[in-house]
């Protein structure tokens, strides 16, 4: 049966069609990219958030800078950052931090299992359509890159004052976004709606 | 130009916006919902009331822009004497102690990105406002940059989280997050949401509507 796709850019209708090994297929108008062919798209998926969800944890235990001043070492993990901007009357911005660096990239991580790891075995799930949609929503909301960015500037700007030392979690942190960006990369969503249409 | 293909509207599909898929509508569709039998969101030809939503949004955020910049970031109180310090200071510090590359990374992230993204959605606001046939793919094109780009803005928040979360010495020093702080978050969110609620396929509508 044929297939068609409208581009969610310009609304053109494009016929879908099979692709090369690693293709792209882009909009014949505005250029949007349509669909890529991503070999095991949902087994390296599946792979990339196990792996993603134990960098996670680790990164989030253990502390990811320590700073030495005289013989005073503070050390710091995420949550700590977030509770100190709690403590200082900044509640909106510890839940804004929260959300994006803790609460969005776990659970992007916890829902991905949820619907991979069922279809990796032939199963579908219940609520399969209802919690990928939520974790697609949570996309733009997970920051992790960001954060990275922020470890780093943070780095330099204390470097003057102070010996900064990384901590164990900073590899994990350093793991995790590679992994993150592995796994959205991998993923080709159009793989799961068609698994989504197949369910009675 | 008489095109050879046409659009989802056109012919009378709508596409969903989570999962792409193409559902054919009957009637001319007025009041009720769609639901998208494939993945369950509602269905719309286009972002429910895009341009109304986007400007407020694009407002909102050009008034946050303001106190934003104006109120300090940071507060570093070092033995007793207080510097704060707003995001501009702060880039201002940065060049003067030769640190071009932090320096630059800042400017561009935290004030540089959020007005060329208020720029470039107003532009495409009145552009659409306009039915403007002017080089919808390089428009196109720029509202794809704004999406992609406007989460770095955020770095800035990070290291006021991570800063104070180290910095905290006693009486030897300490850093706090200053009253520029909210604003300039509201400002990252809200932009999203501006990006987010803006439909790209409104440029090429005025296109469309030409060639009848």
């Amino acid at each position: 049966m044929e297939s068609f796709i409208a581009c969610h850019e310009c609304d053109l209708v494009h016929r879908v069609q099979p692709l090369p090994h690693k293709g792209v297929a882009k909009c014949s108008r505005c250029g949007a990219v349509l669909y890529r062919h991503k070999p095991n798209s949902l087994e390296r998926t599946l792979a990339l958030s196990m792996a993603g969800l134990i960098l996670f944890v680790l990164a989030n235990s253990f502390p990811f800078l320590a700073l030495k001043m005289g013989s005073q070492i503070h050390q710091t993990t995420l949550i700590t950052g977030i509770k100190q901007l709690y403590l200082q009357d900044m509640r909106g911005i510890a839940l804004v931090v929260l959300a994006t660096t803790i609460l969005a990239p776990l659970a992007q991580l916890l829902g991905m299992l949820y619907v991979l790891l069922p279809l990796r075995y032939h199963r579908s799930p219940p609520k399969l359509a209802r919690v990928f949609r939520f974790v697609r929503s949570l996309q733009p909301w997970s920051m992790m890159e960001v954060f990275m960015l922020g470890i780093l500037v943070s780095v330099v700007k204390l470097a003057k004052m102070a010996k900064i030392v990384p901590g164990i979690a900073i590899f994990s942190f350093f793991a995790l976004i590679v992994v993150l960006a592995a796994a959205t990369v991998s993923l080709d969503p159009h793989e799961v709606w068609e698994k989504c249409e197949e369910r009675p | 130009m008489k095109q050879l293909f046409l659009t989802a509207r056109e012919s009378s599909q709508i596409s969903c916006h989570s999962c792409q898929l193409l559902c054919r509508i009957r009637a001319p569709q007025k009041e009720g919902i769609l639901i998208c039998p494939r993945c369950g969101s509602t269905m719309h030809q286009r972002k429910p009331n895009s341009v109304k939503r986007t400007w407020a949004l694009v407002l909102a955020a050009c008034i946050f822009y303001i106190p934003a910049n104006l109120f300090p970031v940071t507060i570093v109180t070092s033995l007793g004497k207080a510097q704060a310090d707003t995001i501009m200071s702060g880039v201002i510090y940065f060049i003067g102690s030769g640190m071009w590359p932090i320096a630059l990374v800042i400017f561009v992230a935290s004030i540089l990105v959020p007005i060329l993204k208020l720029i470039i959605l107003t532009f495409l606001l009145i552009s659409v406002q306009r039915k403007s046939t002017w080089r919808p793919k390089d428009r196109t094109r720029l509202y794809r940059i704004t999406e992609v780009v406007g989460r770095w803005s955020m770095v800035d928040i990070y290291v006021v989280t991570i800063l104070v979360a180290l910095v905290n010495l006693g009486s030897l020093a300490t850093i706090k997050a200053g009253p520029g702080v909210p604003f300039f978050a509201a400002v990252v969110v809200i932009t999203m949401f501006a990006a987010m609620s803006f439909d790209p396929r409104l440029i090429w509508d005025a296109k469309e509507t030409l060639d009848e």
